[in-house]
């Protein structure tokens, strides 16, 4: 097993099972901890795929903002009442034999038939020779402007949907 | 590296329509604020989407389709008569939406800024010509659509439509990326071309991954379009949310699904046609089933409405599964139809709600015949519309998709259509007898409005022309498809 497997691996099976403990715990502060150090090791794969500005951002803006977020918004709630109620409905180990049978499908399939795919134009020496976050502004102002654009929408439509549905008095 | 794109004329002139609708939608978030009067904000927002519909209506002949933005936007004729079913959607339902949401005490602009704001991501899913814009489309839709639903805050069942949509729809897209990103590590690129190039190049049309990546976007568009067994969210969402916003639902993102399933299946995975025709099969039989017989147990009509879209959605596969392209113009053609029926039955229902009376009960349009004659008309043709009576334009639309799943093969899928059309007349026209046949038990007063009347009369008279005369939308729908 070369480093960069034995690398991969562990980020594969941390991602998998902290998720696991996000959803599991009893306390939602502990869920969101959890999370922190989900999303941590999820900029540890971006830099494991030399994407250095993704890296960043992730900590930046999921780490830093979104997390410090979901904190405030779970301690303003009062969840007390919340944690008494079960956390799982009766039927979940349905659920769980379903997932696991969809994830022995997955390994047994992808794992066994996977055939890469020729590689694309953003080479990690054309990405290198640019820079990462030259290369990245470069293709979202020009190739992806149009996507690009849409998620702006996307996102405003999200502002105006929380301002109506949390501000607006109803008569 | 180099820059491959520059922005040039070319692409904006594609994109005339969606700006039209995305800039009137700004411009009604803007008025709200000055604009006390709703109705010149529903004026405006309905003007917006004639502008995009003569943009689009204006490039409708044109000779070749055109790639846009780096060949992520595709103005083609499919997309543009999927368009024109967006913008009769939108027109329509902000029609019947002001007098309904001043009864709901929900007056608000910014329903009509997000109403054309989910039409425009329908516009960009149907244009979409990479499963990167695709999916963004998507989302524009789906996060305008759960706001919508939960509009009535002080209702509990809005709210519960509003959440369980948003859940189970966050849930579908992870579906739709994952089979994204299998396809993506495959055929090393998300344009739907390309990949239809790769999959013949590299060889893969029959790999298992390749299959997993077809079936987990069938699940995701299977949610939008109310697939059996993906169906769930489906009855509440329909029963929670305010009436004009079901009847928005029930085509748009509906026709925005099918629409994106097409446009996938037939030009990504076309070679692949077999194996997806093998996993639509029993969905098609599913959705029938279940959406004809759980709508006889009803008595809701919002509910009873909900499965029977449930139930149309089985038929239009049909002509999809065909996998030929006379099968996918059956589909369109049946999606026009559906939606000039399924908003003029939404209208009549939305006429019975008045200021503390709910009027969604199947009892209460007991003897509607004796004090509305005119609006037990039109439903009564509506209703033998939806089941597929002649000369409705519903027959026609059935009657195609039944004869292109013949033609393809699939008999025995026909025969379980017309088996549970039969089912299905069961509890349309159960409306029809209780509005002929009964006494009436309590007094219903409809809330008329003059927009309200303008679609009744599109609507009523599109039903009965397309049902007498059906050649003149078949040939549009030829002509989007293979013209």
């Amino acid at each position: 097993m070369s480093t960069a497997q034995f690398f991969f691996g562990y980020f594969a099976v941390m991602l998998t099972g902290l998720s696991v403990l996000v959803v599991t715990r009893k306390d939602p502060i502990h869920s969101v901890l959890w999370m922190l150090v989900l999303f941590v090791h999820i900029a540890g794969l971006y830099l494991f795929l030399n994407a250095e500005f993704l890296a960043a951002v992730q900590i930046i803006v999921y780490a830093g903002a979104i997390l410090v977020l979901f904190l405030f918004v779970i301690m303003l709630l009062n969840l007390r009442n919340e944690e008494r109620v079960k956390k799982f409905q009766t039927q979940w180990p349905l659920g769980a034999g379903a997932g696991a049978l969809l994830a022995i499908f997955l390994c047994l399939i992808v794992g066994k038939v996977i055939v890469l795919a020729p590689l694309g134009r953003y080479s990690e020496d054309a990405v290198n020779g640019d820079g990462n976050l030259m290369a990245i502004g470069k293709i979202l102002y020009t190739e992806y402007l149009f996507p690009f654009e849409v998620a702006s929408l996307v996102l405003l439509v999200a502002i105006i949907g929380a301002v109506v549905l949390a501000k607006r008095r109803l008569e | 590296m180099d820059v491959t794109f520059s922005l040039g004329l070319q692409d904006i002139s594609a994109i005339m329509p969606e700006l039209a609708m995305i800039s009137v939608g700004l411009l009604l978030l803007m008025l709200d604020l000055v604009v006390k009067r709703k109705e010149i904000i529903a004026i405006i927002g309905v003007a917006g989407a004639l502008v995009a519909l003569y943009g689009t209506v204006s490039v409708y002949g044109m000779s070749e389709s055109q790639t846009v933005f780096a060949d992520m936007f595709l103005l083609d004729k499919y997309s543009c008569f999927f368009k024109i079913i967006f913008y009769l959607n939108v027109i329509f339902t902000i029609c019947i939406s002001f007098k309904y949401m001043a009864i709901e005490k929900a007056a608000f602009g910014e329903y009509y800024a997000l109403l054309l704001f989910a039409t425009a991501g329908m516009m960009i899913m149907a244009s979409a010509a990479d499963l990167m814009i695709l999916y963004l489309g998507l989302e524009l839709m789906a996060l305008s659509t759960y706001i919508l639903a939960g509009l009535l805050r002080k209702q509990a069942r809005s709210n519960e439509a509003a959440v369980k949509y948003f859940f189970l729809g966050a849930f579908s897209s992870a579906f739709l990326l994952y089979g994204i990103a299998l396809t993506y590590g495959m055929t090393g690129t998300t344009n739907i071309t390309d990949i239809a190039t790769s999959l013949f190049t590299l060889g893969i049309h029959d790999s298992p991954v390749m299959y997993l990546g077809v079936i987990f976007m069938i699940v995701a568009f299977g949610f939008k379009v109310a697939l059996v067994p993906f169906h769930m969210w489906a009855p509440d969402v329909y029963e929670g949310a305010p009436t004009s916003i079901t009847a928005f639902m029930s085509v748009g993102p509906k026709a925005a699904g099918f629409a994106v399933l097409g446009r996938v299946l037939f030009e990504a995975f076309g070679s692949m046609q077999p194996q997806w025709s093998a996993v639509l099969v029993p969905l098609a039989i599913l959705t029938m089933v279940v959406g004809s017989v759980i709508a006889l147990a009803q008595s809701n009509i919002k509910r009873m409405l909900a499965y029977s879209s449930i139930a149309h959605a089985g038929y239009m596969l049909l002509g999809i599964i065909a996998g030929t392209p006379e099968g996918l113009t059956s589909t369109i053609n049946y999606l026009m139809i559906y939606t000039f029926m399924n908003i003029g039955a939404f209208t009549i229902v939305i006429m019975l709600r008045r200021e503390g009376f709910q009027g969604e009960n199947i009892e209460d349009y007991m003897g509607l015949a004796k004090s509305h004659p005119m609006a037990s008309a039109l439903m009564l043709i509506f209703m033998f519309s939806l089941t597929g009576i002649p000369p409705t334009a519903g027959f026609i639309g059935k009657f195609y998709v039944f004869m292109e799943a013949i033609n393809a093969g699939y008999t025995y899928l026909a025969i379980i259509a017309a088996l549970f059309s039969v089912v299905s007349a069961f509890f349309y026209l159960r409306i029809v007898v209780y509005m002929y046949m009964k006494e009436p038990q309590n007094e219903i007063v409809l809330t008329t409005s003059g927009p309200a009347g303008i679609v009744l009369a599109i609507t009523c008279l599109a039903v009965l022309i397309i049902g007498i005369f059906p050649s003149i939308l078949l040939s549009l729908a030829n002509f989007s498809i293979l013209g």
